[in-house]
């Protein structure tokens, strides 16, 4: 599964890895926004991101070519407007919505793959996010595979019972018996949801996680996080202004 | 001897209408470990999910001598450790150190104090070098030692185990015996497994229909209840 590769490498110990999720995240978002809002000259600045982003994957020791193709997973999504848009006569914009989506993906994937997903959520809330909203994703994050592993048996199931449960949407009893399916999967949710609420309050939860981790925002976060802005806004400024 | 657990007429009804519980007496003095028996649906998990108030019906259920209710339930849950059946509902944080450093971290304590009492709880369940794993990269033998890390880690005096050696291979049966054996605290083992409860426990109660209709030693109520695979007949019809 994937998230299961990306926490593999989110464990790493390169000096990447040791930044601050906070000094990571707003780096991120500062990258996100400089790609978003280029317009006349994306093809040279979205080639200069793209070489930082591997400098960035190089210096913390990700495997290149498996994390390349990890960001495609978006591009069937962005394909579909792309067509759209050539449809429309207008090649340019097709090709900067593929090279933007992808940038944004190769970078968000970036980040999770040098920061363990607890300090990425500790750093979010530091940075004010809602803390429910975050104790939603830990637990998705934590819960994707036991209900993906559910979701295989039940599947094995359903093939040992009528040999095949391919072509779902072609076949009405099939789809039916999808549908099911997913119905059993959702009440087996809400079942271990229960069940874990139930082992939280054992272990005396009241509405708030207490974690180990100390989260220091370190000078050479403050330098990364200095030396990332600078790089992105001056990248795109000393690009824009040359062409 | 004053009992750890003391619970008197305990009635519980579901919203359904299900009578779960229906006039439950139960104590369990120091050192004493019980195999609580009994068919599935007749009141054993619903039994012991109130001796940490995470159900609450009509009668008295007192632990450690505290009433269980609202106002004492920080205390009661810290001296009731509940380990539950399906151990990946017990683990929910990310890593196993984080874990098991859940419980004591609610209790109030420190950071560094926290962390020491995970790690000598999962030295004590012989998991120490998985301190930093996810809980799905666990075995289920594994998984179900780092969950009683979890509750070891709060110092109970008093541990349940609800169906502890259910999922698990015969050595991990044997490790997790092993490891019960030597806990030197107050015991609750709800249980088919008849086995562990004959290594474990030195006392069994038996439920039906949410009443305890039954008590005394363990091959007191295996014999009474015919609650051994040994008592079952093969059925003339079974050989092909």
């Amino acid at each position: 599964m994937h998230h299961v590769v990306l926490d593999r490498w989110s464990r790493g110990a390169s000096a990447i890895h040791r930044r601050d999720a906070r000094a990571k995240t707003i780096a991120l978002l500062e990258f996100l926004i400089a790609l978003a809002t280029v317009h006349r000259s994306f093809l040279a600045v979205g080639l200069c991101y793209f070489t930082i982003l591997v400098a960035v994957m190089i210096a913390a020791r990700l495997p290149l070519l498996a994390a390349l193709t990890r960001a495609a997973v978006v591009l069937p999504f962005t394909l579909v407007f792309a067509v759209i848009s050539l449809a429309a006569g207008e090649p340019l914009a097709a090709m900067t919505l593929v090279g933007k989506s992808y940038l944004s993906a190769l970078a968000v994937l970036v980040l999770l793959s040098t920061t363990p997903l607890p300090e990425l959520l500790h750093g979010l809330e530091h940075l004010g996010v809602p803390r429910y909203l975050l104790m939603v994703v830990q637990f998705l994050y934590r819960y994707l595979f036991v209900i993906s592993e559910e979701a295989q048996h039940m599947r094995a199931a359903a093939q040992a019972k009528s040999g095949s449960v391919g072509r779902v949407l072609f076949d009405q009893s099939k789809f039916g018996a999808a549908a099911g399916a997913l119905g059993v999967l959702f009440a087996r949710s809400y079942a271990h949801a229960e069940g874990i609420h139930q082992a939280m309050l054992a272990r005396g939860f009241q509405d708030h996680f207490r974690t180990l981790s100390r989260h220091a925002f370190r000078g050479a976060d403050a330098i990364f996080l200095m030396a990332a802005v600078v790089l992105l806004a001056g990248a795109r400024v000393a690009i824009e202004a040359w062409i | 001897m004053q009992p750890l657990i003391e619970v008197r007429d305990l009635q519980f009804q579901y919203d359904d209408g299900t009578v779960a519980l229906d006039g439950v007496n139960f104590q369990l003095f120091p050192g004493e470990t019980v195999a609580v028996f009994g068919a599935n649906g007749s009141g054993k998990t619903t039994f012991v999910l109130h001796l940490n108030g995470l159900l609450a019906g009509d009668g008295d259920v007192r632990v450690c001598g505290m009433a269980v209710e609202r106002k004492n339930l920080a205390r009661v849950r810290q001296k009731i450790g509940l380990v539950f059946q399906d151990s990946d509902n017990q683990l929910f944080m990310p890593t196993v150190i984080e874990d098991v450093a859940f419980g004591p971290l609610n209790l109030g304590l420190g950071r560094d104090e926290a962390q020491s009492r995970a790690i000598a709880a999962l030295e004590e369940v012989g998991m120490a070098h998985a301190s930093g794993k996810a809980p799905y990269h666990l075995s289920a033998g594994e998984k179900k030692r780092v969950a009683i890390a979890g509750i070891l880690a709060m110092r109970p005096e008093i541990l349940v185990l609800d169906e502890p050696t259910t999922s698990l291979d015969p050595p991990g049966q044997i490790a997790l015996l092993e490891l019960l054996e030597r806990l030197p605290q107050a015991k609750i083992l709800v249980t088919h497994d008849v086995e562990s409860a004959r290594i474990l426990a030195n006392r069994a109660v038996f439920f039906e229909k949410g009443r305890i209709t039954g008590e005394g030693s363990v091959e007191e109520m295996i014999a009474r209840f015919s609650w051994d695979r040994a008592t079952l007949k093969r059925p003339a019809t079974s050989r092909f």
